[in-house]
């Protein structure tokens, strides 16, 4: 039982990672109606971020994850506002061509600035080890990722539900046009969402490579489950990313640690299922 | 397959709807010098047989995605699961016992028909993204099933041992690759003449209105389902006999041929060819093959720099790939000279 709780909740965490990295790409696809597989690419800046301000600058963990956040956010910007802006509302597949593009530019991009071996990852001495909690325990650093994550959603929701922006942006994400007609200024509340966005990934990515690693191939190997989440989760819901989060981070761990050699089985072919079922994913509108 | 409506058509209709047809069927400049070139290539560079041998069935490999991506405007993330069905259905085949290459391929055909069939039913429903991540999830199953069943496949190491028969009994394949380019330059031909007559076909026609406008299209009387799943289903038969022909003409079968890798790299060597015009999925798979192998030599890493940075450039200005420059460059000669 020990065991399995320990399980679960090293799935949370997992789960809260891809959240963090994913939830952005959710309010793109569903806002701007913008594929970016690059989504990715803005993770592992933030990871490269932090590895390097604490490798070679010997900043602390927290100050290096708030530069990561920060530099990613600026790097979506930029890439937002001379690139992608010009594809929104375009054709789905020249987005999925041109951000195959960017990946593949950022990839070998960061071959070459930080080579292709993995950087040794480190936190702070609090965060290593172990905590008792009742009859289990778990990693220090999972539970801190639960507790910071779940503050962290919380934050969204609120933000989302609450206030002015969260509201233009469920608007705009219901019915453009309309949201268009009221005079909001849609160009910038893209703007301010993608850098949202592109700073929680860079975040995400900047916590996600303690317990994942790093190397250039990062925005490869997680498109694919940020996509899946995205996608199951139902594009612009940010309950559903996190639903679909949680349920493949959980299922990802227990898979691998029960039933390792069906794991990966399950989890395509649920998310094939389901998209079967409800094309517009779990918590997504019809359109 | 042919959708035109049974009513009959008025006679000056029907003249410039056949004249139509003979300008889409014409052959165009850029097609012939590129086969021609094909042909003389066993010449020219007969020291390098077995590399355009392969970049030429990554060339049918795309053309397939084409009939598919560029006609029918269905996206794929997962084409490779068709190429890797073709591969290892030919390539078990060899090492069970059954080596003769022609009927391999046949099989290979059918057997990733069938699949594209099957999927076609899955995805008719969807579009847009979820297009995209019910065949990259497919594409993914076929990688993993592929993986773990190393009874059948040899999983991870891949399949070793195939015994390839001589092409009709008679030509055996050699280690300078010429009896594989030959072979492989007849097949992949006929299988362009084949997707040409498909593509300048009423069904081909309808392919393109699928993918103009998927609403209007049922109102002049074509099944959009019927014909989506045609294609795919052609498309996966391609797809399938383009692995057939890798696998028999290495003798071996990497599990890579399933990979994500594969499938976004035919996506990225179709529109560097130019999407939509057949003869550009052959060009971009030759460039993409060819340059790959000679930019990797100096470092994989600039390549996959280089070419996304060409692939955002492509998609941003809107040239259609090789194909599109090489049109409008020699249209903007062509005019220069007549005036």
């Amino acid at each position: 039982m020990a065991d399995f709780v320990n399980i679960l909740g090293a799935g949370i965490a997992y789960g809260v990672l891809l959240f963090l990295m994913a939830g952005g790409l959710s309010v793109t696809m569903g806002l701007m109606g913008f594929a970016n597989l690059a989504h990715g690419s803005l993770s592992m800046l933030g990871g490269y971020i932090v590895v390097m301000l604490m490798n070679w600058y010997g900043w602390p963990f927290f100050a290096a994850l708030a530069m990561a956040a920060l530099g990613a956010a600026v790097a979506g910007l930029i890439v937002e506002r001379t690139v992608f802006r010009r594809l929104y509302w375009g054709n789905e597949l020249d987005q999925v061509l041109l951000t195959i593009g960017v990946v593949t530019m950022t990839v070998a991009a960061a071959t070459f600035i930080w080579g292709a071996v993995p950087p040794a990852v480190h936190v702070p001495a609090f965060l290593e080890g172990r905590v008792h909690l009742g009859f289990f325990d778990i990693g220090s650093y999972r539970l801190f990722l639960i507790v910071f994550g779940g503050l962290l959603t919380l934050g969204l929701v609120l933000g989302i539900d609450k206030t002015s922006f969260g509201a233009k942006i469920r608007a705009a994400v219901d019915n453009r046009r309309m949201t268009v007609s009221c005079g909001i200024n849609i160009d910038r509340l893209f703007m301010l969402a993608f850098a949202i966005g592109s700073a929680l990934a860079g975040l995400g990515g900047g916590l996600a490579i303690y317990l994942v690693g790093l190397d250039p191939s990062f925005p490869v190997k997680y498109l694919v489950y940020l996509l899946v989440v995205v996608v199951v989760g139902g594009l612009g819901s940010i309950r559903g990313t996190l639903a679909a989060s949680l349920a493949l981070g959980i299922c990802d761990v227990l898979g691998k640690y029960y039933i390792p050699y069906l794991g990966a089985f399950i989890i395509y072919g649920v998310t094939v299922a389901i998209l079967m079922v409800r094309p517009n994913g779990l918590f997504g509108r019809g359109r | 397959m042919v959708a035109i409506p049974a009513q009959p058509a008025t006679p000056p209709a029907l003249a410039s709807a056949r004249r139509l047809f003979v300008r889409r069927a014409a052959w165009r400049w850029e097609e012939i010098a590129f086969w021609v070139l094909a042909a003389a290539s066993y010449f020219l560079f007969s020291d390098h047989l077995v590399l355009i041998t392969q970049a030429m069935i990554t060339g049918l490999f795309v053309v397939s995605l084409d009939l598919m991506f560029g006609y029918a405007g269905i996206p794929s993330f997962g084409h490779a699961a068709f190429f890797g069905i073709g591969a290892y259905t030919a390539g078990i085949l060899a090492r069970d016992g059954w080596g003769d290459p022609l009927t391999g391929l046949v099989a290979a055909a059918l057997i990733a028909g069938v699949a594209g069939a099957i999927c076609s039913q899955l995805v008719a429903r969807l579009h847009g993204i979820a297009v995209l991540m019910v065949t990259l999830g497919i594409g993914l199953i076929c990688y993993e099933i592929a993986n773990k069943w190393n009874s059948l496949t040899g999983g991870d190491d891949g399949l070793q041992g195939m015994q390839v028969q001589p092409v009709l009994g008679i030509f055996a394949f050699d280690i300078d690759g010429k009896v594989g380019f030959i072979y492989s330059f007849i097949v992949i031909f006929l299988l362009y003449l084949l997707a040409r007559r498909l593509v300048n076909s009423p069904f081909g026609l309808a392919l393109e209105g699928i993918r103009e406008n998927i609403r209007r299209v049922p109102a002049i009387g074509i099944g959009v389902r019927v014909q989506l799943a045609m294609a795919f289903t052609i498309s996966a038969a391609m797809a399938g006999v383009a692995g057939a022909l890798l696998a028999e003409t290495t003798q071996f079968i990497a599990l890579e041929v399933l990979g994500f890798d594969r499938s976004i790299s035919v996506q990225i060597a179709l529109v560097l060819g130019g999407i939509g015009s057949l003869i550009g999925g052959m060009i971009g798979a030759i460039v993409y093959t060819v340059a790959r192998d000679q930019l990797s030599l100096i470092n994989p890493a600039y390549w996959d720099f280089w070419v996304g940075l060409i692939l955002c450039i492509i998609v941003m200005s809107g040239t259609g790939g090789v194909v599109g420059i090489l049109r409008r460059s020699v249209g903007w000669v062509v005019t220069r000279v007549r005036r």
